[in-house]
């Protein structure tokens, strides 16, 4: 193996923790950014030797990559491998001029930010800081310091949430003209506080929003985009050999390729093998201080799991996936039902081997499909 | 012992009016067991009776009183178990027909007394607890001597629970109950009235020896089937079983046959001996038919043998359960059994469950059918699925319906009958303020809710009993449920015409909200024939996607679709719908629901 040409790095400070979020987060700590980074870092050089010498992708993700106190982000960044793609998160209340201005000094040429509606007490219910206008301001700094890459995240099925409201949204989205969109069905995850606050809320409003999934598609298809993947749309290239939007980094889990994370929580798949970092700050700063790796658990990936794995990602896709190699993956009788269905395109050739594809109603049933097609 | 020393007699009443309080009390009395040995209810030795209180099978046990010996032998004491105390019956020359003193004649004290008179038993009238403060002596005892043709004072009053009176009922039996009069120098014959397996002895029969003597180790005959074994072992219950030797006529024993196979010996047989054998068997005992159907499928189907060994078991000393197998789509191999009611079917489910560790589904409840098809034969069909979709004529079975009620709940009860299709017969006062009903009714409308309905109606204090009465042609048709246009067997029904398209669409609403949805559209239909009489749509998803998976989240993502696929390996499949077994139990379930 020549080493993992993609590379995550978490950052996992934020202002607030919202209360849908069930991510690796932390709120302040703002004395502590700069330990972590180094932390970080000394991550990075212990494990050098897993990364190929080109890498292709870096995503830095969060928590909030730019609530990062600016020296210690800019440290951070200054000290990443180049790439291709190098994309950074942020939340529309960090990005002021100075920030858009750091992060592309420090080479940054792709930035996802975190919009997830333009309406205003659907993001108070998301307990969201940013206001719509602070959105907007966000999206134009970042234009205006040259950013042509620039994603936006939107959320729906937020309790309250009624068809126009979601109409409103798309139309916002759309106005300002991002290159790449991720659409997002609100999750309400156990434990969470948001599930106890709306749990029983959302279950109500379940049926009302069933068809939100296909008005996003056709809202975003209609605009222009293409549905590259379950939950992410890009604009399709101008020229026939123009810019490819999608998610370059993203895109490379969905093919199934090897990947390094560094940080607290951040997980590796590599050679057959996936480990996850300890979520919790001071025993990763303090291992890394020492030189040693940080607390892990590791999880043994067996062909037959990647096989799986690569059947969920794959059809996730709006790319044929070849099944050499998954086959022993799926389940025949069920793919031959769901073909019949019209949910599942297969394409049988003697000489490069079967193709499948979900059709765009098996899109939209993307999770239920692919369940019946494991083995 | 000579035959003029030898009391046969059973105790006859109705649920909880004390039968088995007054059995012990008799053992005590007669110190067949020691105090040290009284548990309450001896007689009653399977757990599952002790918990309900309801005796299920006969039993005899031998006592000695004033030298005399007594026979007492045991009956259930449930409406399904008619035909077990008749065949206990057949043992005996008498009866105590025992009346709870507060509650005075039910509905099964009735049916027993009758059974018993038609037996030439001679009755005993007892009426017991009379130390209740609510007890009425004098009325009980007035209802049951006109019951019987007899006078007042002749009716005993006891206390079973406290012992007083008990010695009177001892006896009475000695000095009211014929001796029995077999043949003490005639060929040997025997009825066998009940058995049970051992699993080391083998089969052992229930006996009453009418004429000649049964030695052991000597070779013997089933006469009807024909089955020869050497009599292992002979002897009585008292309570335990004790060896005798030898059993003569009029007493009541066992026999260890040592027989493996529990087919080659049917209750109500004539034992007879090989050397010198009977030419006449005894007038043994009507077939009874079962009447009330249902199909038994073990929950996991790797439990198939199992269930098929233990109903063999069962049947030993069971002869009313009657099992054919049945193969559902829906519910995998499995077994149609015929029971002779409702409790019948409860008690063997129960039994099955507790004492052969199985996990069982139970499909609702249908009786048994007569139908012709056109240019056909008459023929009886168990399984509504099995009902020809065009019939030239259906029958189905009546019951003569007897139900004793205080005056007030007359009206409530007649309501209930007119509503299962019910035609009044008689009423007649028993009392004062107590009625006896009889009506005419299908057996199909009692199989479900029926006993429930007129217990709730008349708050407990309606008591029933029924006699099936023989088939009568019925507006019935068979009602097919299809989901995503395949019909599901274990679903079909078979209504009467006027409560086809009303239950049918219940049936179908029910089953829309039991079936998750799919990926596809699923209709829903009650069809009778081609002609669909409901039908509901189980909407197809429009969406079902993981929302988001990126490089932190595969390994929770894969593995919640690989339990999600698992989940789906578990349903049932109809056609290409998945349907969850639960989805089946809750609607077979609702088939015993009526609003």
């Amino acid at each position: 193996m020549s080493g993992a040409r993609h590379l995550y790095v978490h950052l996992p400070f934020c202002a607030h923790r919202c209360g849908y979020c069930d991510f690796v987060t932390l709120v302040g700590r703002s004395e502590q950014h700069g330990g972590y980074v180094d932390a970080l870092l000394a991550e990075l050089r212990l494990e050098r030797e897993l990364l190929a010498t080109e890498v292709e992708t870096v995503f830095v993700g969060g928590g909030t990559p730019t609530f990062t106190e600016p020296h210690a982000l800019a440290r951070l960044l200054s000290s990443l491998p180049d790439a291709e793609e190098k994309t950074v998160e942020a939340n529309p209340e960090t990005v002021t001029p100075g920030l858009a201005a750091l992060l592309q000094e420090q080479g940054v040429n792709r930035v996802s930010l975190g919009a997830q509606s333009f309406r205003p007490h659907l993001l108070a219910t998301l307990e969201r800081v940013a206001q719509p206008d602070t959105v907007r301001r966000a999206f134009y700094h970042l234009r205006d310091a040259g950013f042509d890459n620039i994603s936006l995240d939107l959320i729906y099925g937020i309790p309250g949430q009624t068809a126009s409201d979601l109409d409103a949204d798309l139309d916002a989205a759309l106005a300002l003209g991002p290159e790449h969109l991720s659409c997002y069905e609100l999750e309400a995850k156990p434990g969470t506080r948001f599930t106890h606050a709306h749990g029983a809320e959302l279950a109500l409003q379940a049926d009302a929003m069933e068809m939100y999934f296909e008005v996003v598609v056709e809202r975003l298809t209609g605009a222009g985009y293409r549905w590259y993947e379950t939950a992410n749309f890009c604009r399709a290239p101008s020229l026939p050999h123009g810019p490819d939007l999608r998610s370059q980094h993203n895109l490379a889990y969905w093919r199934g390729r090897d990947y390094l994370g560094v940080g607290i929580g951040a997980v590796s798949t590599i050679d057959g093998t996936r480990w996850t970092n300890t979520p919790r700050l001071a025993p990763y700063i303090a291992a890394l201080g020492s030189g040693e790796r940080p607390p892990r658990e590791h999880e043994p990936l067996p062909d037959a799991t990647r096989a799986r794995e690569r059947l969920m990602l794959g059809l996730r896709l709006d790319e044929p996936l070849e099944l050499v190699g998954s086959s022993d993956a799926v389940d025949a009788d069920a793919l031959a039902r769901m073909e019949r269905l019209g949910l599942v395109r297969v394409r049988r050739s003697s000489s490069v081997g079967a193709h499948i594809a979900l059709t765009p109603r098996g899109r939209l049933l993307g999770g239920g499909v692919t369940a019946e097609l494991l083995a | 012992m000579p035959q003029g020393r030898i009391r046969n007699f059973s105790i006859i009443a109705h649920i909880d009016h004390g039968k088995s309080t007054l059995a012990d009390r008799i053992l005590e009395l007669t110190h067949a067991v020691s105090q040290r040995e009284m548990r309450d209810q001896v007689l009653d030795t399977m757990d599952l009776e002790r918990e309900r209180g309801i005796t299920i099978k006969a039993q005899a046990v031998r006592v000695n009183w004033k030298g005399y010996q007594l026979n007492l032998i045991d009956t259930p004491g449930h409406v399904d178990f008619t035909y077990e105390v008749s065949r206990s019956l057949q043992a005996c020359e008498g009866a105590l027909l025992v009346v709870d003193a507060a509650q005075g004649t039910q509905a099964q004290t009735l049916a027993n007394a009758y059974l018993a008179i038609e037996n030439d038993l001679e009755i005993v009238p007892v009426v017991n607890k009379i130390d209740l403060p609510q007890a009425d002596p004098s009325a009980a005892a007035a209802e049951l001597a006109d019951l019987i043709g007899d006078t007042p004072e002749h009716v005993l009053r006891i206390s079973a629970k406290t012992g007083e009176g008990v010695e009177d009922v001892l006896d009475a039996i000695i000095g009211r109950v014929h001796a029995p009069a077999g043949d003490q120098v005639a060929p040997a014959r025997a009825l066998i009235f009940d058995s049970s397996y051992d699993q080391y002895r083998g089969v052992v029969a229930f006996v009453r020896v009418v004429d000649g003597t049964f030695s052991q180790r000597e070779p013997l005959r089933a006469m009807a089937q024909g089955t020869r074994f050497e009599a292992e072992e002979l002897g009585f219950f008292s309570p335990t079983m004790r060896s005798s030797g030898s059993l003569s006529a009029g007493e009541v024993g066992y026999v260890i046959t040592g027989l493996k196979d529990v087919s080659k010996l049917r209750v109500g047989d004539t034992l007879t001996s090989e050397r010198r054998s009977a030419t006449e068997p005894l007038p043994g005992y009507k077939d009874v038919k079962p009447m009330v159907f249902a199909g038994l499928f073990p929950t996991d189907s790797d439990d198939y043998p199992e269930l098929r060994d233990a109903l063999e078991r069962l049947k030993l000393n069971d002869a009313a359960l009657f099992y054919e197998p049945e193969t559902s789509q829906a519910l995998g191999f499995g077994f149609r059994c015929g029971f002779l009611g409702l409790l019948h079917m409860e008690i063997v489910r129960e039994r099955l469950e507790r004492e052969f560790d199985l996990d069982l589904l139970v499909t609702a409840p249908n009786v048994a059918y007569r139908v012709q098809p056109p240019n056909g034969e008459w023929h009886e069909v168990h399984t509504p699925s099995d009902m020809p979709a065009e019939v030239e004529e259906v029958e189905e079975p009546y019951i003569k319906a007897s139900i004793i009620v205080p005056k007030e709940y007359v009206g409530a009860v007649m309501e209930l009958n007119n509503e299962r299709r019910g035609r009044f017969d008689h009423l007649e006062y028993l009392s004062e303020d107590r009625v006896h009903l009889t009506y005419e009714l299908p057996l199909a409308e009692i199989v479900l809710d029926y006993y429930d309905q007129l217990k709730s109606r008349t708050r407990g204090y309606a008591s029933f009993d029924y006699d099936v009465i023989g088939f009568r042609p019925g507006k019935l048709v068979r009602v097919d449920i299809l989901v995503g246009g395949e019909p599901v067997d274990a679903l079909s029904l078979v209504l009467h015409r006027d409560s086809a398209y009303e239950r049918g669409r219940a049936l179908v609403e029910r089953l829309r909200e039991e079936i998750p949805r799919q990926m596809f559209d699923v209709p829903i239909q009650a069809a009778i024939g081609s002609r669909v009489i409901a039908r509901e749509t189980v909407k197809a998803k429009r969406k079902d996607v993981l929302a988001k998976c990126y490089g932190g989240d595969i390994s929770r993502k894969r593995k919640l679709l690989e339990r999600q696929k698992a989940g789906k390996k578990r349903m049932k499949q109809v056609g290409m719908v998945e349907v969850p077994q639960e989805a089946f139990l809750a609607v077979l379930n609702l088939s015993g629901e009526r609003k």
